[in-house]
């Protein structure tokens, strides 16, 4: 049986590359024998609630305004993350599934409510440019690299941790402390970040955590032929697996 | 809808005399001008600044007078530019020594220098020509419409490129549209396929419509007047909230066993023969009869003139090597890509050299990379290079591509045996066109 990465709604949540993310999840598992495809949920399709890992990208106001109000009703994306089904949320994503995020214009719009975070509309610039971040995250012991360009400011509540946190310019979650990202939901499976690149495409250690909460530990991972040195070197995989405490909360 | 603008202004008209501060203002703006091109600069901007700082009016004051099209969008600005200008009976023999200047009797920016000081620049450059088409950056068209009055203004296309930097596509799209709407004299010519484009052209009472196939709908999910949700069918496109749809072309790209034609009102038809390669160029075109058209010159005399054009600005330019010869081409987001992967799609597969840089006027971001389709490059032998080729490497790796590194584009294709292939995004194609030209 083929592994389904789900990509939701890339139309309105695709603008910047995010949609890359479950193309990664997608070869990373085909490179190691297993069969993978991804499911790309459009604007007229139904959710599948047995999805393997889910994929939300970042998007413009109106674009996630659209975005939320569409998953809200959606029976399937809610059985999925109540079982704790794998899913990265980046950007707009991240603010979508949190309890409520305001627009730039002062309108609040009630989020999903699967992750504990709240966003507002941040004071000043937007946060924009390359940032490096040191992992918060059990099984993740690589910097993670990413493009962050984002207004918004996310505050994390008691039932969220924090995915990262920051080094030298970077903004995160814009809180002022360095912290970057979101981790909650059932068992920890839900991963929120304001990384663009896409993250996975950056950060392969992070793209096999995600297959290892999904699928149980993967097989090694055979670069396709045919790549300079340099770049296989940076496909290979560099997780090293998850502790046994991980395994056990993610039920893997 | 009317084919015939009431409001349409004919070319000609007096150019009045410029005041006497203007006057100085140009006289130091030539000077200025002349002094960076004999130190080996290219002078495109200089004059219009120094200019521009002696008399803060100095760009309407050189437009005055004058038939001005604006040109705009996100992709294909400089090339449209450059055939509505050869349209209208510019003799399109490009000043490359210049970069500016009077083609024939039409005052136009060649070396794609689209913001103000870039525009009054090529006015100066260009005293008492009738006619002025002019490419302007998209932050800019509102500026620029301001200081001009334009008698036509061509909206392109809106698509996401540098959103690092230039801000998101529906503002962008939003502040052409207020310009729009701020000139209702000047007759608007837009892409009636690009939902975004489509909301900007709305704007104006009477459009005329551009329509042609496009495989780009990438920005295209969101109405632009309601916020609902856009659906596409074919080139057909609807907001499922408010019935916003995509307008009839009164211009449209058609396909028949003769090749290709433009098809406008009036039951108005002719034949493409286009040097330049690729659909994007025929829709460029198509703009430009209309353009012409609109202008009073005869569809089939526009046409004619459109078929000597070989190279703009170097884009499309084939130069001969030892072993064989380098197209180069640009593309520098998703949508300009996509463009180029049409025309790869049309030749056999020959190398491609991709090269990418990610400097200030590329854009900082690469990500856009993931939502080019590169898997159509399979096929083609390729090779990747430029600043950002580790990401870029990464990316077609992803794509299922083999291909290998070099660290220079030029070089690279020095290396290939016969037709090659070089596309880069904006820094990256400039650099190589430096070197090859
Ligand atoms: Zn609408």
């Amino acid at each position: 049986m083929s592994a389904r990465i789900v990509l939701l709604l890339p139309e309105v949540l695709g603008t910047y590359g995010d949609a890359g993310n479950a193309a990664v999840l997608a070869a990373r598992l085909r490179w190691r024998g297993i069969d993978a495809h991804v499911h790309t949920v459009g604007w007229d399709d139904a959710v599948p609630e047995g999805g393997d890992v889910y994929v939300l990208g970042g998007g413009e106001d109106a674009a996630q305004m659209l975005a939320v109000e569409r998953l809200r009703g959606s029976a399937g994306l809610r059985r999925a993350l109540d079982r704790g089904a794998p899913t990265l949320a980046v950007c707009a994503g991240l603010q979508i599934l949190g309890r409520a995020f305001t627009v730039a214009d002062g309108t609040w719009v009630p989020g999903l409510g699967m992750l504990d975070v709240e966003t507002t509309p941040g004071r000043g610039a937007r946060r924009i440019g390359d940032v490096t971040a040191d992992p918060l995250l059990d099984g993740l012991d690589e910097l993670l690299v990413g493009f962050e360009n984002h207004g918004g400011v996310t505050t994390l509540g008691a039932d969220a941790a924090p995915l990262a946190r920051v080094r030298g310019a970077g903004a995160g979650n814009g809180t002022g402390d360095r912290i970057e990202g979101a981790v909650g939901g059932r068992g920890g499976s839900i991963v929120g970040t304001y990384f663009h690149g896409p993250v996975l495409a950056r950060n392969p250690a992070l793209a096999d955590l995600l297959l290892t909460r999904a699928l149980g530990t993967l097989p090694p991972l055979e670069v396709p032929e045919g790549l300079p040195s340099s770049t296989a070197r940076r496909l290979g995989a560099r997780f090293r697996g998850l502790n046994a405490a991980v395994r056990r909360r993610a039920g893997a | 809808m009317p084919t015939v603008n009431p409001s349409a202004r004919t070319i000609g008209g007096v150019i009045p005399r410029l005041p006497a501060r203007a006057r100085l203002a140009v006289a130091a703006a030539r000077s200025v001008s002349g002094l960076a091109r004999r130190t080996g600069r290219n002078g495109s901007v200089i004059g219009g600044r120094v200019a521009t700082v002696l008399d803060r009016r100095v760009l309407g004051r050189l437009a005055a007078g004058r038939t001005v099209v604006l040109v705009t969008g996100t992709n294909g600005k400089t090339t449209t530019t450059s055939m509505i200008a050869r349209a209208l009976g510019g003799d399109a023999a490009e000043r490359s020594s210049t970069g500016t200047g009077g083609d024939g009797d039409v005052a136009t920016n060649h070396l794609g220098a689209n913001m103000p000081d870039g525009i009054t620049t090529a006015l100066l450059d260009a005293p008492g020509t009738r006619l002025a088409v002019m490419e302007v950056d998209e932050s800019y068209l509102g500026e620029v419409a301001a200081a001009t009055d334009p008698a036509v203004i061509v909206l392109l296309n809106f698509s996401r490129d540098q959103l690092d930097r230039v801000g998101e596509v529906r503002t962008v799209a939003r502040r052409v549209g207020d310009a729009v709407a701020a000139h209702p004299r000047a007759r608007v010519v837009a892409f009636a396929d690009d939902v975004l484009c489509a909301g900007a052209g709305l704007r104006s009472a009477s459009p005329l419509w551009v329509s042609s196939p496009s495989s780009w709908t990438g920005d295209a999910g969101v109405c632009p007047r309601c916020d609902g949700p856009v659906t596409h069918a074919g080139l057909r496109w609807t907001c499922g909230s408010c019935g916003l749809e995509r307008p009839p072309g009164n211009w449209a790209l058609v396909r028949d066993d003769a090749g290709w034609s433009v098809r406008g009102p009036d039951g108005v038809e002719v034949p493409l023969e286009l040097a330049l390669p690729g659909h994007a160029n025929r829709l460029n075109a198509a703009f430009a009869i209309a353009v012409a058209t609109e202008l009073g010159v005869a569809p089939a005399v526009a046409a004619a003139r459109l078929r000597g054009l070989e190279q703009v600005g170097g884009r499309y330019r084939t130069v001969t090597r030892p072993g064989g010869t380098t197209r180069l081409l640009l593309a520098k987001n998703p949508a300009g890509w996509a463009q180029v992967l049409d025309l790869l799609d049309e030749g056999p597969g020959r190398p491609v050299v991709v090269a990418v840089n990610s400097r200030e006027a590329d854009g900082r971001d690469v990500s856009w990379l993931w939502d080019v389709p590169f898997e159509r490059l399979a096929g083609h032998p390729v090779v990747v290079a430029g600043e950002r080729a580790a990401e870029l490497s990464v990316r077609l790796a992803y794509a299922g591509l083999p291909h290998r590194l070099a660290d220079d584009a030029v070089a690279a294709t020095r290396d290939t045996v016969g037709p090659v292939d070089l596309v880069g995004n904006y820094t990256a194609f400039h650099d190589a066109a430096r070197v090859l030209t």
